[in-house]
């Protein structure tokens, strides 16, 4: 039986939540894996991995006062690891440019075309007049990046690119 | 007779402790410090894609490194390198990249290293040598002397999300 499950949150950023929540799991005999935890304009995000053999209704149920008193949304669902997969990124994009709609779509479905697997992106608006948009993704893709590059540029113009490989150095 | 260099040459891995330890410098040039260096360098290729190896990786406690990068294509570098009691005299720049570590399996992570050092180390007679590196095979031979003194990629990891944007060179 496949133990892992993982919690997705979402609520108002406020203080103890990370804490609160993984006390709570901790008690309830869970072990966590990897997390994401991000704070997205004022909310707090986590995705958080654990293994336990606790039914997800029982992990809802043990949740429950924590979730209520600080407000969170939340869902556990089953999922499938394998904890040998560590795929490790060899090509890093950073796009960056006045903001407008579809910056996104635009360079996901150029990197799609050269089958460019992303493992990481974030992304931020930044500015106050005019609003820049900042966006780092990194996976792999066996196209150069000169290739991804200038698939890029074949679908969005006035955004500034910079395609590098990411050579891990093992020592 | 149990030596110095006595070991199983096997990697030792985090956590144990025994990474954590500064090493001693080598004192004698013999035919103990040939073998073992020998021995050593037979580790690093054998590990997957492995382009440097320090001594107290196998457990011996003596500030031996190995940094060989020729492998890699398109890279400036020194052949490969026995640096016996290396110190890095001078440092320049500064720039991120990605290191994994054989005795940290199945995680890489971001590091900020100098991008340009010289440094000066002695070969297996004993003799001065003196390096100048660059790049990739600076990172590796900072990653390999840094185990010399009982730290690890770990104890230097910069966040994945805290970016620099690596500037353009404008004529």
């Amino acid at each position: 039986m496949n133990q892992w499950k993982l919690l997705t949150l979402v609520g108002r950023d406020q203080t103890g939540i990370v804490a609160r929540i993984t006390r709570a799991l901790y008690q309830c005999g869970a072990t966590l894996g990897k997390a994401s935890m991000m704070r997205l304009g004022g909310n707090f995000t986590m995705m958080l991995m654990l293994q336990t053999p606790t039914s997800i209704d029982s992990l809802c149920e043990q949740l429950k006062p924590v979730v209520e008193t600080l407000k969170l949304n939340y869902h556990f669902q089953e999922i499938e690891v394998d904890t040998a997969d560590h795929p490790v990124p060899d090509i890093r994009v950073s796009v960056y440019g006045a903001d407008k709609p579809g910056i996104v779509a635009d360079v996901t479905s150029a990197l799609l075309e050269l089958e460019f697997n992303i493992l990481d992106l974030e992304s931020d608006v930044a500015g106050s007049d005019e609003q820049i948009y900042i966006m780092h993704i990194e996976g792999t893709c066996s196209h150069l990046p000169e290739e991804i590059e200038q698939a890029i540029r074949k679908q969005t113009e006035s955004v500034d690119i910079e395609v590098s490989a990411i050579d891990t150095m093992i020592g | 007779m149990a030596t110095e260099y006595d070991t199983d040459f096997k990697i030792i891995t985090y956590p144990d402790p025994r990474l954590k330890q500064v090493s001693e410098p080598v004192t004698v040039f013999d035919e103990q410090l040939k073998n073992f260096v020998e021995r050593l360098e037979q580790v690093m290729r054998a590990g997957p894609g492995g382009v440097g190896i320090a001594a107290p990786q196998v457990g011996v406690f003596k500030r031996i490194a190995i940094v060989d990068v020729s492998g890699k294509p398109k890279l400036k570098h020194n052949g490969c390198m026995i640096l016996i009691n290396p110190e890095i005299q001078t440092w320049e720049g500064m720039k991120k990249g990605r290191e994994g570590c054989m005795s940290v399996p199945d995680y890489t992570g971001n590091v900020i290293r100098a991008q340009k050092i010289t440094l000066e180390a002695t070969n297996i007679y004993g003799e001065k040598q003196q390096y100048q590196c660059v790049d990739y095979e600076a990172r590796a031979v900072q990653h390999e002397l840094d185990h010399l003194d009982g730290l690890l990629f770990l104890d230097r990891l910069v966040s994945r999300r805290t970016d620099l944007f690596q500037r353009k060179v404008y004529q």
